[in-house]
């Protein structure tokens, strides 16, 4: 069979690539099953939709790599949405449908999705609650509340601020859709400020041990109530580039985006219980969720009944090939 | 002991002042119980509900309508316990959450004698309601086919998008493909993409990139047609002759097909007015001197722009 070290280099290829062996083999099924999967138009929906989940989930990696967790954020991001859109429906009396009323909307957004997030952390650091409880009643809370403004229905952005706001979400700029130029800004602030900065290693830290972090004069409390600011942040930045898509929120508005988010981290190498995170990872999780779906549409060989089936076992493989322990035994057996 | 005993007293008192003001009063009461609105379409059903206990009782003083919404099977099954012993109700207009969970529950409010009319969603035995009210899904499947069919000729090509995988959508469905059969109109794929206006436009995204040649789209549900929309403009694709059909009867839809949308041209009518219409017929089982008990499956109505305006509530949710 395989010689040994030529064993090893595929096993390590497998661990700190796995994700992105997992997201290439899904690009030749997906290209196998219809070459026009890989059609420019194809390639830019894919990933102008992953930007959601995307950004979404660099905010989560933040949060679960220190220990917690944050289920609030489908239901924050569509209660940013709903308020974004009643804001500036309301400001076109005043400002008119300009480039003004959609920074108000933006704004609005940003301070929401930052005050958000500091509830659920103030909440788990200084009210000692779960992180796991805290953001499950924000969920309900955030998701009724969407229901309640929306009068059960759905909200509508003014016909004309969507004339204004469309070219975000639909615009091009060098060739890239204006969401994925969003989304990489996003990752490469992550990827900095979990690999390059203090913040970062403190993070780690206390996902790793939280008790030892607070001996080390670590501001334990301050930094966690920080993962769930930087998780509100993302939530806002994703609403933003949400919004203009459909211009509308109801309370079916990112129903399901906290499990995607989560699913992505973990995809990506970020370990659930904290104290190790790969923002890189995150990326490659968030696109392999999102071309598992487009995939599925792209066949009617699978029964449509069956597609969560797909998804989950396609994301149960993702993760066992960068766990990497299968590639370890088999060596031993041999 | 002490305390029980404090609170059997404060039952018998309650009971007590229950009975008196019933006998003070000799209204008909009709209880009106469906889910708590949680989209778009129960939205407008609240609304119609709304509505329509506002003109009756206008209409006949001595009707009284009282109208509850509950969030969960559980929350209804004891709202509808409610409006018997604390309201002795005389009818009981009902859109069950769920059917199996809700079928004793009303059966319970049927032994207090009152009057049961059903709408929409059946039980799961029969004979318990008076009277039923329901759209019809096959229906709606139908209607949309054969409007396809006096669109598209042989060799054209659809693609259909679905709601979320249920009895309602499997019947629209089937009812469909039914009636498209034979008539050389090639089907692509069909898709769930569960009545939602964001799901709609990422499977509508994801047809266009597969399928080069596409001349219509059946969506089904209005909401699905909104996303439908976005992805064919964004695509460059909603010219040529290229039309949506979706259903239910949203506000803006039926505005759109009154000024004369060419993309949506028309819309299949699965009314949340229904149950006004219950509400009606229940009301005419106290007033009218014909009999009304039956089952009443409302029709599946064409909408375009000729009679778009009857159906059109711009005050309504949805």
């Amino acid at each position: 069979m395989t010689t040994s070290p030529k064993t090893r280099n595929f096993r390590i290829d497998f661990k700190t690539a796995g994700p992105a062996i997992a997201l290439l083999i899904l690009c030749v099924i997906g290209f196998l099953l219809n070459p026009a999967f890989i059609s420019e138009g194809n390639i830019t929906n894919l990933l102008t939709r992953s930007a959601f989940i995307g950004i979404i989930a660099v905010g989560a990696t933040f949060v679960i790599t220190a220990g917690g967790i944050d289920l609030s954020v489908g239901s924050m991001a569509a209660v940013i949405a709903g308020v974004m859109i009643i804001v500036m429906n309301g400001a076109v009396d005043t400002f008119g449908t300009g480039v003004t009323t959609v920074l108000i909307g933006c704004g609005c957004s940003i301070i929401l999705g930052l005050g958000a997030g500091w509830v659920n952390g103030v909440l788990t650091t200084k009210g000692k609650i779960e992180a796991f409880i805290v953001t499950l009643g924000t969920m309900g809370i955030y998701r009724s509340l969407v229901t309640y403004f929306a009068d059960g229905g759905t909200l509508s952005l003014n016909y004309d601020i969507r004339g204004t706001y469309r070219p975000v979400y639909y615009d091009s700029f060098f060739g890239l859709p204006i969401p994925v130029w969003v989304f990489i800004v996003v990752a490469i602030c992550g990827w900095l400020l979990l690999n390059r900065t203090a913040f970062g290693r403190y993070c780690t830290a206390i996902g790793s041990n939280e008790s030892v972090a607070q001996y080390s004069a670590i501001k334990v409390d301050r930094i966690k109530t920080l993962t769930f600011v930087i998780q509100g942040l993302c939530v806002s930045l994703a609403t933003i580039i949400y919004v203009p898509r459909l211009g509308s929120a109801s309370s079916s508005t990112g129903v399901l985006w906290e499990l995607e988010a989560i699913a992505a981290v973990i995809i990506g190498g970020t370990v659930l219980k904290g104290g190790y995170g790969r923002i890189g990872g995150t990326i490659l999780g968030a696109l392999i969720l999102t071309t598992i779906g487009n995939i599925l549409n792209f066949t009617d060989m699978i029964s449509n009944y069956l597609n969560g089936t797909m998804q989950g076992l396609i994301i149960i493989v993702a993760v066992w090939l960068q766990r990497g322990e299968w590639g370890r035994t088999k060596h031993k057996t041999e | 002991m002490k305390k029980l005993g404090k609170i059997s007293a404060l039952v018998a008192a309650a009971t007590l002042s229950i009975a008196g003001s019933a006998t003070a009063q000799d209204k008909i009461k009709i209880g009106v119980s469906y889910p708590t609105p949680t989209h778009a379409w129960a939205a407008g059903m609240n609304w119609h509900a709304e509505k329509a206990e506002e003109r009756l009782e206008a209409l006949y003083p001595d009707v009284d309508l009282i109208l509850v919404n509950s969030p969960d099977p559980g929350a209804q099954a004891s709202a509808l316990e409610d409006l018997v012993s604390v309201h002795q109700i005389d009818a009981l207009v009902v859109l069950p959450f769920e059917s199996e969970p809700l079928t004793d529950p009303v059966l319970n409010v049927k032994k207090s004698g009152a009057l049961i009319t059903v709408v929409d969603r059946g039980l799961s035995q029969p004979g318990i309601e008076d009277i039923y009210v329901a759209g019809n899904n096959p229906e709606l499947g139908r209607v949309s086919a054969q409007y396809m069919k006096t669109r598209l000729n042989e060799g054209d090509n659809i693609v259909v998008l679905r709601g979320i995988p249920t009895l309602i959508d499997n019947e629209r469905f089937d009812a469909f493909m039914a009636e498209m059969e034979g008539s050389g109109v090639n089907i692509l794929d069909h898709k769930h993409a569960n009545w939602n206006r964001d799901d709609g436009f990422e499977v509508m995204q994801d047809f266009l990139s597969r399928f080069p040649d596409i001349d219509a789209v059946w969506a089904q549900d209005d909401d699905i047609a909104i996303g439908v929309v976005a992805a064919l403009k964004q695509a460059g694709r909603d010219g040529d002759g290229m039309f949506v059909v979706g259903g239910a009867g949203m506000k803006e839809t039926i505005k759109g097909i009154m000024d004369g949308n060419e993309l949506v041209p028309v819309d299949v009518l699965y009314p949340p007015a229904m149950i006004a219409t219950a509400m009606d017929v229940t009301v005419a089982a106290f007033k009218s001197n014909g009999p009304v008990a039956g089952r009443y499956i409302l029709g599946a109505t064409l909408i375009t722009k000729d009679n778009a305006e009857q159906f059109y509530f711009p005050d309504s949710p949805f």
